[in-house]
């Protein structure tokens, strides 16, 4: 990598540190030091950059090639070289367009309820009160628990038999919630909520703790009340780490498969057929590979798009704080 | 209620619990309301009762699902199914955790999630450090490049690749073992941007100093930048264990049996048990749960620096 020789000048750095400045004679010594430095990085960078050529890269051209071959009906059959005509039939199918439907309602379920969730409580939580950190552990306390974890919790909680929240909401011996076609949607983000409001909780508070308490205390002197000092101070002072969240928060939840596989595996009528899990089912279940790169690569779009705005959203920032 | 199907929408227990938080959110809104009038002591009063109302039944909400798993861990089957159901374990019966250990194979479970997840987290660390440090302190060429590379990884989730990547962990011959489950992940992007940063970070002239000792790159390194950039590495360490110890997708794929099961794929098995064992697996739940718990007890706040770490500083 960078033991070759470079002719070319070193890249532009981002800090100008002594050793940088412009040499006036480059002698023997300083193009000896200047190839050790080189072959040190490419040493310390040698790791990492396997990794990432096998576990990312690879595979991810790999997805292209295969997204552009059927996947024969038997195993044995050879794969036929379609391009970009499985692309047209994969996308359009009802199957993805069902999957897309769902992702996105599971998204607007799951990422505004988290964010507001964990905004109210960080306020509450932002107080001069005694033994207030107790709360704020509490608040806290699902950041500890995986998505099996607050899966497992609710699926048994939820048997249909002895589970209590069946019991509470009074559909013993019934159908389960997670098998009714209305609710089990619902029901999966509610589950998803619970487990991120943690999360949520610990952006809002940093978020807030960065907002300058003289702010609030000029605030209540001008006579600002509760609510105006919401609206007008703290959340527009809020807004990098609101986006940041809504960001975060939308991309987690387009990646969202171990509560489906869990809860309901998809069903019932491919209601909560989330983007991942029918990629895993196409995989898995229908053996068909080239359909799953198909909309591998259409997940990983749709997740760069959404990264790409990040990004924006987060120069755009810099520029306003200074 | 009983045992009889019921007719009813909402059952009588869960229209109790809501006219509970109802009406425990009423009087704390009346408590602010009233804080309003009065002399200036009882307006005080009344709005700390208020505040501290709302804040309980709050925690109340949050910490339920995790309560009533440990509660229901330490009763027997019979007791889980009773009505009205009890949220008290009067004689917790402890046995409970011993069979998760045992036959529910939790320590196995464990045992494997803690390899996993010590060993990811040590190589994080360590190719972190050092494609930071190279970030940071080293000149050579095409470095705006690969660090935007490397940057890249960081949107090809493993949400896209994971079956390409199973082909590639078969064809190594390295499918169900430790080395399919840590060595994907022995390098993330992120963790060499957050490093980078921290680098970046320490007052320039330390190198300039170092260099005047006469101290090499990889002496600087070890003795003067990481320990400076301790907090990072804090940080970041416990975000790789979090997402190691609580990684799903990658580990289904990758293991058959409990011989290199996670614990959290062991959660799922466990959820698949008969209903006469369900306390075992409320008790699986809650030792899967522990050991997270108790790290965000004790490095709250350097937990919170890493799941934190670019959403405030930016």
């Amino acid at each position: 990598m960078s033991a070759t020789v470079d002719p070319l000048p070193a890249a532009p750095t981002d800090r100008p540190g002594p050793g940088e400045v412009p040499e006036p004679d480059p002698g023997d010594r300083h193009l000896r030091r200047r190839r050790r430095e080189r072959l040190l990085a490419a040493a310390l960078l040698a790791p990492s950059a396997l990794v990432f050529a096998v576990f990312v890269f690879y595979p991810f051209a790999r997805n292209i090639y295969l997204s552009l071959y059927s996947t024969p009906p038997f195993p044995n059959l050879p794969s036929r070289f379609v391009g970009l005509s499985q692309y047209s039939q994969v996308l359009g199918s009802h199957n993805f367009l069902n999957s897309l439907w769902v992702t996105a309602l599971f998204v607007v379920y799951t990422v505004p309820a988290g964010l507001l969730a964990g905004l109210l409580l960080a306020l509450l939580a932002h107080q001069k009160l005694k033994g207030i950190r107790v709360f704020r552990t509490v608040f806290a306390s699902p950041v500890a628990t995986s998505v099996a974890v607050a899966s497992v919790i609710f699926f048994t909680l939820l048997n249909p038999q002895v589970g209590l929240f069946t019991y509470w909401l009074g559909q013993q011996n019934q159908l389960s919630v997670l098998d009714n076609p209305t609710w089990a949607l619902v029901a999966v983000s509610v589950v998803t909520v619970w487990q991120n409001i943690g999360l949520s909780f610990i952006l809002m508070s940093a978020g807030l703790q960065a907002v300058p308490d003289e702010l609030l205390e000029a605030c209540e002197i001008d006579g600002a009340k509760g609510w105006a000092r919401l609206r007008h101070v703290v959340v527009p002072l809020l807004s990098p780490t609101i986006f940041f969240a809504v960001v975060v928060g939308t991309i987690l939840s387009l990646q969202s498969f171990g509560q489906i596989d869990l809860l309901t595996q998809g069903g019932p009528l491919q209601r909560t057929n989330l983007l991942v899990y029918n990629i895993y089912d196409q995989v898995f279940n229908q053996n068909n590979e080239g359909r799953a790169a198909v909309m591998a690569i259409a997940l990983f779009f749709i997740t760069l798009v959404l990264a790409l705005v990040q990004i924006r959203l987060l120069e755009r920032r810099v520029t306003y704080g200074n | 209620m009983g045992t009889e199907p019921s007719v009813a929408a909402l059952a009588p227990g869960f229209t109790t619990a809501l006219f509970a938080v109802a009406g425990i959110v009423v009087v704390a809104v009346l408590l602010r309301v009233a804080s309003r009038h009065g002399t200036p002591l009882r307006r005080r009063r009344a709005t700390k009762v208020s505040r501290y109302l709302l804040l309980v039944v709050l925690g109340v909400i949050v910490l339920f699902p995790i309560y009533i798993t440990v509660v229901n861990s330490l009763l027997a089957p019979d007791q889980i199914a009773q009505r009205p159901p009890l949220l008290f374990p009067t004689h917790p019966e402890w046995s409970t955790y011993a069979t998760a250990w045992t036959s529910g194979h939790l320590g196995r479970y464990l045992m494997n999630s803690f390899i996993v997840t010590v060993a990811i987290v040590v190589g994080t660390l360590v190719t972190s450090i050092a494609a930071g440090y190279a970030f940071a302190f080293l000149e050579f060429p095409f470095k705006r490049t690969i660090f935007v590379v490397f940057l890249a990884t960081m949107m090809v989730p493993l949400e896209v690749t994971f079956f390409t990547n199973l082909q590639t962990v078969v064809s190594l011959g390295w499918y169900n073992s430790y080395l399919a489950l840590i060595v994907p992940f022995l390098a993330t992007g992120f963790g060499a941007f957050l490093m980078r940063q921290a680098f970046l970070g320490l007052p320039g002239e330390l190198r300039d100093a170092a260099k005047i000792d006469g101290l090499g790159h990889l002496r600087f390194m070890t003795r003067i930048a990481v320990p400076l950039a301790r907090p990072a590495i804090a940080a970041l360490g416990l975000f790789a264990f979090f997402s190691a110890f609580n990684q799903y997708l990658w580990p289904l794929i990758v293991t058959k049996n409990d011989q290199y099961r996670t614990v959290q794929i062991g959660l799922k098995i466990l959820s698949r048990s008969q209903i006469s064992t369900i306390n075992v697996t409320f008790a699986g739940i809650v030792l899967a749960f522990i050991p997270l718990f108790v790290l965000l007890l004790v490095f709250q706040k350097q937990l919170i620096r890493g799941l934190t770490a670019g959403a405030v500083k930016g």
